[in-house]
C-alpha cells in the first residue's frame, strides 16, 4: 500500500460530522485478542511472531466483511512513515516502537484497523466521526465474529478473552469518545469534571492516548474495567456520562459568549489571523490556535472555514505529515516554516470557496 | 398499608414469587427490597482488597516462593510477570490462577467474564454465561432502583436455572 497517497485523503474520524460533532470529534472501540496456540508477544520469538503475522494476513484474505483491509508490514517502514501512521491513529506508539514481525491492516477510509503483534496478537479498532457508539460496536463485533471463523482466540470460561496484561482481560474492550472541550479548559472547570469521571472509573487521556498531553483541548474518555461487565454495559457506562459533558461544555461556551463576547470574538479572530499569516509556527502554537478557531466556528463567531478543514489541519500540521507532504526530511525550523505555509494555503483556500 | 416483612417500615414493593407453581406474596420496604433482590449476588470486594494487601505484605520467603513458580507452557516465572506487567501465554491464567485472582479483582472489581463468547463455545457454556450476564444485569438494575426490571430479570434467571438443571439430568 502506498502510504503517501493517504496524505490526499481525510481519515474518517476527521470528517467533522456525525451526531454532537460540535463537541464530539470521534468515537472509537477496540478489542484485544490473542491466538490460543501461541505465547503472548513478551514470550514469542521472531519466528513465532512471524507465524502470527502470516496467520492473520491469511485470514484477512477471506474475511467476510464488506471492507477490504490492506496489510502494511511495519518493520519495512521508515521513521517518518511510522510516525505518520501514529499521527493518523492507525497504529499506536507501542507498535511503531516495537520490534520483530508486526503490522497493521486498515480500510481505505481508515475507519477499521487491525494491529498485529502490539501488546496483544491482535488489536481490532473501529472509528467513527461524532458520537457513534452503537455503530462502532456493531461493526467491530461483526469483524470479531468473522475473524473468529478463521482464527482460534484464547478464551477462558471464567476470565473471558485472555490478554497479555490482566488490565484488558475479559471483554478486551476499550471504548473511547474524543471530545473537544475548549470552554471547560478556559473556565478551568475541566479538572472538576475529570475528577468526577475518575470516581466512576472512567479514564481521561489526551489526543494520542496514554500519557499524552491534551493538545488542542482534545480529551478521550474511556472505560477502565474490561471484566465483569458485558460489552454493551461498558458502552452504556461510557455513553451515560456524555450528555452531561456535552451540557457542561455547551453551557460554558454559552456563558463565555454572554459574559464576554467582544473579548472572545477578538481572541478567536486574532488566532485565525495568526494562522493565516504566520511565516513560522510551532506545532504546539498551531494546536492551541486551531482549537480557538474551532470554538469560534462552533459559536458562529467566524464562518470562513469548515470544521472538517480545521480537523484536517490538526493532523496535517503534525511533524510526520508535513514531511510526507514535502516528501523530505525536515528539521524543526524547516517544519515550522512548512507548517506556516500549509496553514496559509489551506485557510486561504477555504475562504475563497 | 402493609408493613415490610423484614423491618417495621411501610412496604412499598409487593413481590409475587412463583416457585414450582406456588405463588407467595412478599411485602418489603425499599431498603429491604434492594437487599432481597440482590441477595447472594454481592461479591465482597473489600475482602479481595484485603487479600491483595496480604499478598503484598507477606514475608519475603513466602513471596519468593510464589515468585519462583514457573508456567509449564511458556516458562515465565511469576516474578517476571510482576516485573514487566505482561503475562507470557494464555495458560498463565491457569498456572498462576490463585495469585492472579486477587490481582484481577483489584483491577476490575470482578472476576467473572460476562461479555461475548466465541461462536464455537458449546451450548451449555452459552447458558451458563447467559446466567452470569442476567445476574450482572440484575445487580445493575437493583443499583439503579429499577425494581420492575429486577423482578423480570429474576424470573429470567430462574427460567435459565431450570433449563440448566434439566440438562444435567442423565438422559434416559
Amino acid at each position: 500500500m502506498d502510504l503517501d497517497s493517504l496524505t490526499q485523503s481525510n481519515s474518517e474520524w476527521l470528517r467533522g460530522t456525525g451526531p454532537e460533532s460540535d463537541v464530539v470529534v470521534s468515537t472509537r472501540i477496540r478489542l484485544a485478542r490473542n491466538l490460543a496456540q501461541f505465547p503472548f508477544n513478551t514470550r514469542a520469538d521472531d519466528a513465532t511472531r512471524g507465524q502470527i503475522v502470516e496467520q492473520v494476513k491469511e485470514s484477512l484474505g477471506d474475511l467476510p466483511v464488506p471492507k477490504v483491509l490492506n496489510f502494511v508490514d511495519v518493520p519495512s517502514l521508515d521513521e517518518i512513515s511510522l510516525q505518520f501512521l501514529v499521527e493518523r491513529q492507525l497504529i499506536s506508539r507501542e507498535l511503531a516502537e516495537g520490534e520483530g514481525p508486526r503490522g497493521v491492516a486498515f480500510s481505505r477510509a481508515e475507519d477499521v484497523s487491525i494491529m498485529v503483534n502490539e501488546e496483544d496478537h491482535l488489536r481490532l479498532q473501529v472509528l467513527r466521526s461524532g458520537l457513534a457508539l452503537d455503530e462502532c460496536w456493531v461493526e467491530i463485533d461483526r469483524m470479531d465474529d468473522a475473524l473468529e471463523e478463521e482464527l482460534t482466540f484464547a478464551f477462558h470460561e471464567k476470565y473471558g478473552y485472555l490478554t497479555a496484561c490482566p488490565t484488558n482481560v475479559g471483554t478486551g474492550i476499550r471504548v473511547s469518545v474524543m471530545l473537544h472541550l475548549p470552554a471547560l479548559v478556559q473556565t478551568r472547570e475541566i479538572q472538576k469534571v475529570f475528577h468526577s469521571l475518575q470516581k466512576i472509573n472512567l479514564a481521561v487521556r489526551g489526543l494520542y492516548g496514554e500519557g499524552s498531553q491534551a493538545l488542542g483541548d482534545f480529551y478521550q474518555i474511556s472505560n477502565q474495567y474490561t471484566l465483569g461487565l458485558s460489552e454493551t454495559q461498558v458502552i452504556d457506562k461510557v455513553r451515560s456520562v456524555i450528555p452531561r459533558l456535552l451540557d457542561y461544555e455547551r453551557r460554558a461556551r454559552k456563558a463565555m459568549l454572554e459574559e464576554k463576547k467582544e473579548q472572545l470574538h477578538d481572541h478567536i479572530a486574532r488566532a485565525s489571523g495568526i494562522l493565516r499569516s504566520a511565516q513560522t509556527i510551532s506545532s504546539e502554537e498551531t494546536m492551541h490556535l486551531l482549537s480557538s478557531v474551532r470554538l469560534g466556528v462552533n459559536l458562529g463567531l467566524i464562518d470562513d472555514v469548515e470544521i472538517s478543514t480545521l480537523n484536517e489541519l490538526f493532523i496535517m500540521t503534525q511533524p510526520a505529515h508535513l514531511q510526507k507532504l514535502k516528501k523530505a526530511e525536515l528539521d524543526s525550523a524547516d517544519r515550522n516554516k512548512a507548517r506556516a505555509a500549509l496553514l496559509r494555503n489551506r485557510l486561504a483556500g477555504d475562504a475563497q470557496d | 398499608m402493609k408493613k415490610c416483612r423484614r423491618c417495621s417500615k411501610s412496604a412499598t414493593l409487593h413481590i409475587t414469587e412463583l416457585r414450582q407453581g406456588e405463588a407467595t406474596e412478599i411485602h418489603l420496604c425499599e431498603t429491604c427490597a434492594k437487599d432481597y433482590l440482590s441477595q447472594a449476588e454481592e461479591v465482597s470486594t473489600q475482602d479481595a482488597d484485603l487479600q491483595f494487601d496480604q499478598l503484598e505484605e507477606n514475608d519475603q520467603s513466602e513471596i519468593s516462593g510464589i515468585d519462583d513458580r514457573v508456567c509449564p507452557n511458556c516458562g515465565i516465572t511469576f516474578r517476571e510477570f510482576r516485573t514487566q506487567g505482561r503475562l507470557g501465554c494464555p495458560h498463565d491464567y491457569v498456572a498462576f490462577e490463585s495469585d492472579l485472582i486477587p490481582l484481577i479483582e483489584n483491577i476490575h472489581g470482578e472476576i467473572q467474564h460476562c461479555g461475548k463468547l466465541p461462536r464455537r463455545a458449546p451450548d451449555s457454556s452459552r447458558k451458563q454465561h447467559q446466567l452470569i450476564r442476567l445476574r450482572s444485569e440484575l445487580k445493575l438494575a437493583v443499583e439503579d432502583e429499577d425494581y420492575e426490571a429486577a423482578a423480570r430479570l429474576r424470573d429470567e434467571i430462574h427460567a435459565v436455572e431450570v433449563q440448566l438443571q434439566g440438562n444435567d439430568r442423565p438422559e434416559e
